[in-house]
C-alpha cells in the first residue's frame, strides 16, 4: 500500500476534493484560505508522489515541491493581507457580507 | 528484540500500517478543518493535517520536503493564519452560519471532482513507475536547485520579497492626515 503510486495519489485527490467543499461551501475568507492550503498541499503530494516513483526525474519532484510550497506562502501571506485590509472596512470576514464588491 | 517483517495475523509490511495511521491523521484533520465550527479550532486542526502530509512525505523518501514542511507550513504560514483569526475575530462570536446556504452545492461539486480524480488515477496505468518510493537526498535537491534551476529559484526569492512588501502595503493601516504627520515627525526625533 505504501509501495504503491495510486495510494499516493488516492489520498491526494481526498485531500483535494475536501479543500474544494471547504472553499466553495466556507463562509469565513480565512476558512478559505486554509482550505486553499488543502488543496496546494494535496497538488504537492501528487508531485512528489510522480518524483518519488519515477526514477528518470530524479530529485526533481522534491525541488518543484519546494517551489510550491515558497509560492504558496507568498499567495497566503498576500491573501491574508487582503482579508485584514477588507476587515478594517467591513468589520467582518464573512464574504457574503462584501457584497458591495458586486456592484 | 526485533519486530517480524510484517505484522502478525494481518500480513501487512510496517510501512502500510504506518501508512495508514498517517493517512487517517491527514485527512480526519482535513475534514475537521473544513467541518469544525470554530475557525480557532479549524486552524489548529490543519497544523495536524499538515504534520499527518509530512509524515507521508518522510515515508515517500522525500526527507528534505518533509523538514521543510513542518518548518514552512507548521511553523510559518499555520501562525499567520492563526494570527489572522485573532486579528479578525469579531465581537459576537463565532459566527452561527458556518456554511453557505448553498452548501450542498458544493458537496456535490467536491464529490464530483473526487470520482473524477479516483476513476482517472485507477484507471491509468503508469508504465514508468516503479514499485517502491526513491529516496531523495538533501545533496541531490541542493544541487538541482543551485545548477538546472538556479533562475526559477532567484524568481521565486524576488516573488516573496513582493509578497512580503505587497502584505505590508495592504494590511497597514491607513493613517489620517494628521496621524500621518504626528507619526512621521516623532519617528524622525526618535531617531539619532
Amino acid at each position: 500500500m505504501s509501495h504503491s503510486l495510486d495510494a499516493y495519489l488516492l489520498l491526494a485527490a481526498g485531500l483535494f476534493s475536501i479543500g474544494t467543499f471547504g472553499f466553495l461551501a466556507k463562509r469565513n475568507a480565512i476558512a478559505m484560505l486554509m482550505s486553499i492550503e488543502l488543496m496546494l498541499n494535496a497538488v504537492v503530494l501528487a508531485i512528489l508522489a510522480f518524483g518519488a516513483f519515477t526514477p528518470s526525474l530524479g530529485a526533481q519532484g522534491s525541488v518543484i515541491a519546494l517551489f510550491v510550497m515558497a509560492v504558496a506562502a507568498a499567495e497566503v501571506t498576500v491573501g491574508l493581507a487582503i482579508v485584514i485590509a477588507i476587515y478594517r472596512n467591513r468589520r467582518t470576514p464573512l464574504v457574503d457580507e462584501y457584497a458591495s464588491m458586486r456592484e | 528484540m526485533s519486530l517480524p517483517e510484517t505484522i502478525p495475523y494481518v500480513n501487512w509490511r510496517w510501512d502500510d500500517l504506518v501508512f495508514l495511521a498517517l493517512a487517517g491523521v491527514m485527512l480526519g484533520g482535513a475534514l475537521m478543518v473544513v467541518l469544525s465550527r470554530n475557525i480557532i479550532r479549524s486552524g489548529l486542526f490543519m497544523v495536524l493535517s499538515f504534520l499527518g502530509l509530512a509524515g507521508i512525505y518522510a515515508l515517500m523518501g522525500a526527507t528534505l520536503v518533509a523538514a521543510a514542511q513542518v518548518l514552512v507550513y507548521i511553523g510559518a504560514i499555520s501562525v499567520l493564519i492563526l494570527f489572522a483569526v485573532m486579528l479578525t475575530q469579531s465581537k459576537d462570536g463565532p459566527a452561527r452560519l458556518v456554511f453557505h446556504h448553498q452548501a450542498w452545492a458544493a458537496a456535490i461539486a467536491s464529490v464530483v471532482i473526487g470520482a473524477l480524480f479516483v476513476m482517472a488515477i485507477l484507471f491509468t496505468t503508469w508504465p514508468l513507475a516503479v514499485p517502491a518510493p526513491i529516496e531523495q537526498s538533501a545533496k541531490e535537491i541542493a544541487t538541482l536547485i543551485f545548477t538546472d534551476n538556479v533562475f526559477a529559484f532567484e524568481v521565486v526569492s524576488l516573488l516573496l520579497l513582493a509578497a512580503v512588501v505587497g502584505g505590508i502595503y495592504l494590511a497597514r493601516r491607513d493613517p489620517g492626515p494628521d496621524e500621518s504627520t504626528a507619526g512621521t515627525l516623532s519617528g524622525l526625533s526618535e531617531e539619532p
